[in-house]
């Protein structure tokens, strides 16, 4: 107990980070590089505001009454898991306020022969799996890393019954491939808590901060993807089989 | 009797004069959805081209299509006037031709030919031999005016007063006409004046005075009806004539009076009651029922007044302020949303959106949920919704009140007020720490700045502001300001009775009415961030070559009102309370009862203009923040923490209203439009159950926006709403546009 968590800030009306509106808690620091992240500033692991566990359930449940019976508490980032500790006494204090928790990650820190996942499955009530790609090389291509934990995570929460909603960003040139798209497909099938998958099209937003950090853009010149690409993600990753 | 075949009776048809009795008898609760809803009928998109085009010859006329010259606007000064006689549901214009603006000089003379030539116009030399001996209301007004009044409204520390525009704010009953006919409502005045017998002291006089001119007024309306063919002297029979009645009504005071709010009142519920015993009856279909709703909400969406350029700057984009309240939850627990609480939202559709009539829901989150779900659809597509919640308004007000203007709670009938504009509190600040001379303005003879207030000791020296110290000066600066804003008004609204009395206004109200007493306050969340600079940083005053400190140096950094942050909040209710009492401690005219409201509808824009640089980092000329809104951009950590922010602020302290303006893009309410409504409809049911009041929503694009400022002619309709009220966003000046895209627009990455 007394974690002390970096948060890098919050968002009051998150509608679009899970189910009804959300109190969004990002933390600071993440693994990954991904080429077409759009929270730069949030990657670096130093940095954040500290704060305990009980500061942030404390300010996120003076929220509740905005939650109605769907919405609740997000942690995103940054990648949470490299604060697992803090995360795991969050959502367990925002848990026994009858909150419902939402864990919006990658996976890439999962490790079996890790025992706190155990906990951490037992009180999030939610995962947003960002899948980032199927194919391992490609996935180190794209985040620097291999998918390999992200691959392990997604069996652990099958297997503990943690319900999870799939997310997949589909980048025109990286990630909007048909063949990677089903075998894709094929991990989610072997997946059986999955509610729902969300294809995220990119989106150049994020670009204007990386001058401000002094970084380049690495998909400087990269569109959005098509309506029609979009589609076809959506029919590949969602379509019922016949 | 005929007209009241089929109702059941009660008090209301037993001697009294009761409305709410008659709609809590007789009216039909609906929780059901929106499929029952027709669309526009033929007649209906005829006559909206028409108005339209109208729009557009207005438009490129520069603002004003035509205007009266000769005519001085009363209740039954004019022939009859049509837009399309055949075609036409509703019939009545304010003048005798669609969109020709009517000469109503009794607020100002000045005012009035100011604006007549600002377009091209000039007022008859018979109009301005009237004007050298009969005395206008801004004329007593000035006669009474003290010089520290007027080096306050020179100095824009009084903003807005209605000294030389109609002080507006008083909503007619105007179901009377329909319910009970105009011939019973002149016996019921009739009645009441003869009561006011005995000595003779001035106040008594002065009743008496009033009721021979509220029924000299409901004489009128029946001679101004019948000029359209029309005998209002006798109850409404159906529901075309209860809404004909009912807009006579409306439109007696829009010929009357230039107030700047005539809002309409709550009428939905009450029309229901005629709408549905016609259905039952077979007499209308549900497309006939919509399009009597459409005809009449395309008449109050082009009332016009002519106004001059500085009231265009403080109101912008030509506001009426025709504001109709739906909904509501009744005191016995049954729903008062009908049919035709849809019906009038649905003209939103069936028309196209448009800032008038100002639609107000009353929220409450016993509302049906099918209702609730219909008013987030509307709202994500038009924009053009405002919500109040009425759970909080019920305990005090009942089931009958409406809203005046933007956010003014009154009851139906009942209440009235005397409105009274704002005074700027972060200039306010500015004083305390200047010891009352003003950072922008100067003495006209001496060149020096401008000694305001007496001369209260300013702070001294260079160093970090103390606290305590500023505080203890703002203390003392807002005991001044108080007083003299209580004075001003006073005078203000002696005369506005004396010279511009609303007379059938008042004829459809209860003889003995309870008077509000208005104020308001500007610049809240500005005064607010800089007492928290003061307080958490360390703010440096910089002086000018006179010593007054015209700037500020900061450093550290400070909790900021809109983050849902007690340090910063706590401050912003001590404001409210502080300066509330200050205005409760003073005497106010007739022995009305003090209030005031955090609004200011686009006139932020021009308060900013006139407040200097502040300690809170804004540079001199800047907008402040809308009503009760956080400054600009200053809301770090998401809507629902800005919402909460505001609905810290304590009704019970503010209960002419607290007004917050909340703009969203579509994605950033959810993936889906379903998602978007649950969304919205959660996140007002949170704000309101926190104590918010009010929330104008807007929920449109950046992008929409930058076109419309750069294509103005692509977007006749698209509507913003902007702190208590909608405006077509092409209507408002660059700046203000600039405003409302600066505008924290809470988008999501």
């Amino acid at each position: 107990m007394g974690a002390v968590g970096k948060i890098h800030s919050f968002e009051s009306f998150g509608t679009v980070d899970g189910p009804g509106i959300r109190f969004v808690v990002f933390l600071q620091g993440c693994p990954m590089r991904c080429l077409y992240c759009h929270n730069p500033d949030s990657r670096p692991l130093a940095g954040g505001r500290e704060m305990s566990a009980e500061e942030v359930a404390r300010e996120a449940v003076k929220y509740r009454s905005y939650f109605g019976s769907k919405g609740g508490v997000t942690v995103s980032g940054g990648e949470p898991l490299v604060q697992l500790d803090f995360l795991i006494e969050l959502f367990t204090l925002l848990q026994r306020e009858g909150v419902h928790t939402c864990l919006d990650t990658s996976g890439i820190c999962f490790r079996e022969e890790d025992g706190r996942y155990e906990e951490l499955a037992r009180v999030t009530n939610l995962v947003l799996l960002d899948i980032k790609h199927a194919d391992e090389e490609a996935h180190r291509v794209l985040t620097g890393i291999g998918g390999g934990a992200p691959r392990a995570f997604a069996s652990f929460l099958s297997g503990r019954g943690v319900p999870v909603w799939i997310r997949h960003v589909l980048v025109p040139g990286l990630t909007d491939d048909d063949g990677a798209l089903r075998r894709l497909r094929a991990l989610i099938d072997g997946l059986s808590t999955v509610e729902k998958v969300e294809v995220l099209p990119y989106h150049g937003m994020g670009e204007a901060k990386y001058g401000q950090l002094g970084l380049r853009y690495p998909l400087h010149g990269t569109l959005p993807p098509t309506k029609e690409r979009i589609e076809n993600a959506r029919r590949i990753l969602t379509e019922k089989k016949v | 009797m005929e007209a009241w075949r089929g109702f059941e009776t009660g008090k209301w048809s037993n001697g009294e004069i009761d409305v709410r009795d008659f709609i809590q008898h007789n009216y039909t609760p609906y929780e059901g959805d929106g499929a029952f809803l027709a669309p526009a009928t033929e007649a209906t998109k005829k006559l909206w081209e028409q108005v339209l085009e109208l729009s557009k010859a207005e438009r490129e006329r520069g603002g004003v299509y035509d205007a009266d010259t000769d005519i001085i606007s009363r209740v039954n000064s004019h022939k009859a006037g049509y837009f399309d006689r055949g075609l036409e549901k509703i019939v009545g214009l304010q003048t005798d031709k669609p969109f020709k603006r009517a000469l109503m000089p009794l607020g100002g003379i000045r005012m009035a030919e100011e604006a007549l030539t600002m377009y091209g116009y000039e007022a008859s030399d018979r109009v301005k031999d009237i004007f050298t001996f009969r005395k206008t209301h801004n004329d007593g007004v000035y006669d009474a005016y003290t010089p520290e009044m007027r080096r306050a409204r020179r100095a824009h520390i009084l903003t807005g007063l209605p000294d030389t525009y109609g002080r507006g704010r008083i909503v007619g009953d105007y179901r009377r006409v329909a319910l009970y006919g105009v011939d019973r409502l002149i016996k019921k005045k009739e009645e009441d004046k003869a009561i006011l017998d005995g000595t003779m002291l001035p106040d008594k006089i002065r009743d008496r005075e009033e009721l021979s001119e509220q029924i000299k007024a409901l004489r009128a309306l029946k001679e101004m009806a019948a000029e359209y063919g029309f005998d209002i002297s006798v109850p409404a029979v159906n529901a075309k004539e209860a809404i004909q009645w009912l807009y006579f009504g409306y439109l007696a005071a829009v010929k009357e009076q230039n107030g700047a709010a005539m809002s309409i009142g709550r009428n939905t519920t009450f029309l229901d009651i005629y709408i549905e015993r016609d259905l039952k009856e077979g007499a209308l279909t549900e497309e006939e029922a919509q399009e009597l709703v459409d005809h009449f909400v395309m008449k109050l969406r082009v009332i016009k007044f002519m106004r001059t350029k500085e009231y265009n700057e403080l109101f912008s984009g030509d506001p009426t302020w025709v504001t109709e309240s739906i909904g509501g939850m009744g005191l016995d627990g049954r729903t008062l949303v009908t049919k035709s609480s849809f019906r009038i939202l649905h003209t939103l559709i069936n028309l196209g959106p448009a800032p008038e009539p100002n639609l107000t829901v009353l929220w409450s989150k016993l509302l049906p949920d099918n209702f609730k779900r219909f008013c987030a659809d509307v709202s994500i597509k038009t924009s053009a919704i405002q919500y109040e919640s009425d759970d909080l308004m019920r305990p005090e007000l009942g089931d009958d009140y409406c809203i005046a203007c933007c956010v003014s709670a009154m009851r139906v009938g009942k209440d009235m007020q005397f409105f009274g504009a704002r005074a700027n509190l972060a200039k306010c600040l500015l004083y305390a720490i200047n010891g009352g001379r003003d950072e922008m303005v100067k003495d006209r003879e001496s060149g020096l700045p401008l000694q305001v207030s007496p001369k209260f000791e300013p702070v001294s020296g260079d160093g970090a502001l103390d606290y305590d110290d500023v505080v203890n000066k703002y203390d003392g600066m807002m005991t001044w300001l108080a007083r003299l804003y209580v004075n001003t008004l006073n005078v203000i609204h002696y005369m506005h009775d004396k010279y511009n009395y609303e007379a059938l206004e008042m004829s459809l109200h209860d003889t003995c009415v309870r008077r509000f007493f208005a104020t308001g306050i500007a610049g809240l969340s500005c005064a607010v961030d800089s007492l928290s600079a003061i307080k958490y940083a360390k703010v440096f005053p910089v002086r000018n070559e006179y010593g007054i400190v015209t700037d500020f140096r900061i450093e550290g950094d400070f909790p900021k009102y809109g983050n849902n942050d007690d340090r910063a909040d706590e401050i912003a209710v001590w404001l409210l309370k502080t300066f509330m009492r200050k205005i409760k401690s003073h005497t106010t005219y007739r022995e009305s009862i003090a209030t005031t409201s955090i609004l200011t509808i686009t006139s932020n824009v021009v308060y900013g203009k006139n407040t200097g640089n502040t300690p809170d980092g804004r540079r001199a000329g800047e907008p402040l923040a809308p009503g009760a809104n956080p400054m600009h951009g200053r809301d770090t950590n998401g809507a629902v923490a800005s919402l909460e922010s505001v609905a810290k602020l304590p009704y019970d302290y503010s209960r002419d209203g607290i007004s917050n303006t909340f703009s969203i893009t579509p994605q950033s309410l959810g993936k889906s439009g379903g998602e978007r409504c649950e969304n919205l409809i959660s996140l007002l049911d949170g704000y309101m159950q926190g104590g918010g009041h009010h929330l104008n929503v807007n929920v449109f694009n950046r992008d929409t926006l930058l076109d419309a400022q750069a294509h103005p002619e692509k977007y006749p309709q698209l509507t913003i709403r902007v702190s208590g009220y909608a405006v077509n966003f092409i209507k408002l000046t660059k700046q203000q546009q600039d405003d409302v895209i600066a505008r924290t627009i809470h988008e999501s990455m």
